[in-house]
């Protein structure tokens, strides 16, 4: 009951803030240019091949798809830091939890009110950029909503490591170290691509282990999977290997079997964080 | 032959558990010691003062009460039942000393918040009535982000109230509220303690302090420094008298009565809380006896103020 009601509460102020309608600019802003770009491509390109168009047209959605990411991540992270540290700092968390509730119902409820805002984003907004690049290149996706489900587990890791950092620093801080963790192991991913061109072992475990230790890399890599042309790799090789906007493998259910045990385990450590915290 | 009382008939015959119930509480902050080994109790019914000087600690002991911190020893019941579990603040309503609520909400929102965090069942009319109680009946409607802090305080008062407490914690409730708010604070606190509801008052406004509380408990640097009800604590009464020619007997005879203090011709001395109706008569018949010449005699009451830093100086002086 405590749960909905928190998660209800932070879904109101989610539409209520600044950071929605920062959100919806930057949205309508990357899905204008995106169907302007694909417009143009098809427009002046017209004498590619259509093996050649899909390869176009699925990197470019795959870059346009990480930017969607990105900003997901950024409002998602942004939003955490001030429904938790921010209330703390504020003291707007005094008066409601001195009500008989408990502090690990208040974190659910607001852990489920952000995930639900995530997803709902990345539903939203991925769905309207597949369309575009449907209508504007006739390009669809093989797996459209595995890819979104795996953007969405991506929003709702990084909405997670968001809510443990706002447990223990400030608002602002705990947005800018979870974006900042999220690009960081995007950087790795792409170092471990480097590795792997350069046939480096060790340097390619830097993309494999950070991976592991924030799964938000390895959740967009199976989204990529998701939403490009399969005939690609085969026609470009094994040297694509953990290119940034391609990607040679789709999810195992292994890694999302551990992609849950760690949002559980970081949900958990923000519960004992906030529970043992003085207001 | 009657029947042996079910457990619940022998709990309903119990009185009923106090409001707050706290031991040997203790809270350290790195090196400072914050709280120290306070106990205390309020009666259901009861308004407690809570005073001292900043820092002394008051508003850590209420977070404590309320689980908001947790202690580092010391325990602490709320309306009969530990505060480690969250159902003792079903009825137990909380101005913060920083109030804040929700700058994207309505006023009215926050109530309904608070409502249904309580878990309680409130028509909406008396949610109004309550915002009208606190004189914000024509702001039901708008975003607190736009109030100014007298009325978000008022806000907080309304929280406090709407969910039917038994007991109520307001931790400087008219910092920030104009004299006329002060006036409404002091008439709603009294009407809480007619319908029985106990209040923990936090108050640097310490006439507030003597015109509601029953009882009094001073904080000095996080231990109790006295507490008493308003009797015992302001019961020492004092006599004022304009005095010339006092020789050595005459102020013999003063001593005798009570502690003596001299200000020129001014002596006061300091009269037990209860004391003998022949008490003033024979000592002024003494002293004119002694051939001393008396200009004025005036009876004084010692007020919470003078109490309160009287106790916080001594008290001052001891650390030393």
């Amino acid at each position: 009951m405590i749960v909905l009601t928190m998660a209800a509460l932070t879904l109101r102020e989610a539409a209520r803030r600044k950071v929605l309608r920062a959100l919806a600019v930057m949205t309508f802003v990357l899905l204008g240019l995106s169907a302007w770009g694909f417009h143009q491509m098809n427009a002046e390109f017209g004498g590619l091949t259509s093996g050649e168009a899909r390869l176009a047209a699925s990197i470019v959605l795959n870059l346009v798809m990480f930017g969607l990411s990105l900003i997901a991540a950024l409002g998602t992270a942004f939003l955490a830091g001030p429904t938790l540290a921010g209330e703390i700092e504020s003291g707007a968390s005094l008066a409601m939890l001195a009500r008989p509730v408990r502090r690990s119902s208040v974190l659910v409820g607001k852990w489920l009110g952000l995930a639900v805002f995530g997803c709902g984003f990345v539903a939203v907004a991925g769905l309207a950029q597949l369309l575009i690049v449907w209508i504007t290149m006739d390009y669809w996706p093989p797996a459209p909503a595995t890819g979104l489900a795996l953007l969405a587990a991506e929003t709702t890791a990084l909405l997670t490591l968001g809510l443990l950092l706002s447990s223990v620093i400030s608002p602002m801080a705990s947005g800018i170290v979870a974006v900042g963790l999220f690009g960081a192991t995007w950087i790795a991913g792409v170092v471990g691509w480097v590795g792997h061109s350069l046939n480096n072992a060790s340097v390619e475990r830097i993309g494999e282990v950070s991976r592991v230790l924030l799964p938000t890399d390895g959740l967009w890599r199976g989204a990529m999977n998701a939403f490009q042309d399969p005939t690609l790799l085969m026609s470009l090789g094994p040297g694509m290997k953990g290119h940034p906007f391609m990607s040679d493998a789709s999810v195992t259910w292994t890694y999302l079997a551990w992609t849950t045990l760690w949002v559980a385990l970081v949900l958990g450590l923000a519960g004992l964080a906030f529970r043992r915290r003085d207001l | 032959m009657s029947a042996a009382p079910s457990a619940e008939e022998v709990l309903a015959d119990l009185p009923p558990t106090a409001a707050v119930w706290c031991s040997g509480l203790r809270k350290r902050y790195r090196k400072r010691t914050a709280v120290d080994d306070v106990s205390f109790t309020v009666g259901r019914g009861e308004v407690l003062g809570l005073l001292g000087p900043n820092g002394a600690g008051k508003t850590t002991v209420i977070k404590m009460l309320l689980g908001l911190v947790r202690p580092d020893a010391g325990e602490v019941l709320l309306l009969g039942r530990p505060s480690r579990d969250p159902r003792s603040r079903a009825k137990v309503g909380y101005l913060p000393e920083l109030f804040r609520y929700q700058p994207w909400l309505t006023a009215a929102e926050v109530l309904d918040l608070h409502v249904r965090l309580a878990g309680a069942s409130v028509p909406a009319a008396e949610r109004r009535e309550c915002l009208a109680l606190v004189g914000l009946a024509d702001r039901t409607g708008d975003r607190v982000g736009g109030f100014s802090k007298g009325m978000q305080q008022r806000l907080g008062l309304a929280v406090a109230l709407v969910a039917r407490p038994e007991f109520v914690v307001l931790d400087e409730p008219t910092s920030a509220l104009d004299p006329i708010g002060r006036a409404d604070v002091r008439d709603l606190l009294l009407s809480l303690r007619s319908r029985g509801v106990a209040v923990l008052l936090n108050s640097h406004l310490i006439g507030e302090v003597e015109r509601v509380c029953d009882r009094v408990v001073i904080l000095d640097n996080g231990k109790i420094a006295a507490e008493g009800t308003l009797t015992e604590l302001l019961g020492q009464r004092e006599l004022r008298l304009r005095l010339d020619k006092v020789d050595d007997a005459a102020s013999a005879r003063l001593a005798a009565t009570g502690t003596l203090t001299r200000d020129g011709d001014l002596f006061t001395v300091a009269l037990p809380a209860d004391p003998d109706s022949g008490t003033v008569p024979d000592l002024v018949a003494d002293l004119v006896e002694l051939g001393v010449r008396v200009h004025a005699v005036e009876p004084g009451r010692i007020s919470l103020e003078e109490r309160l830093l009287d106790i916080l100086r001594t008290g001052t002086e001891e650390h030393r």
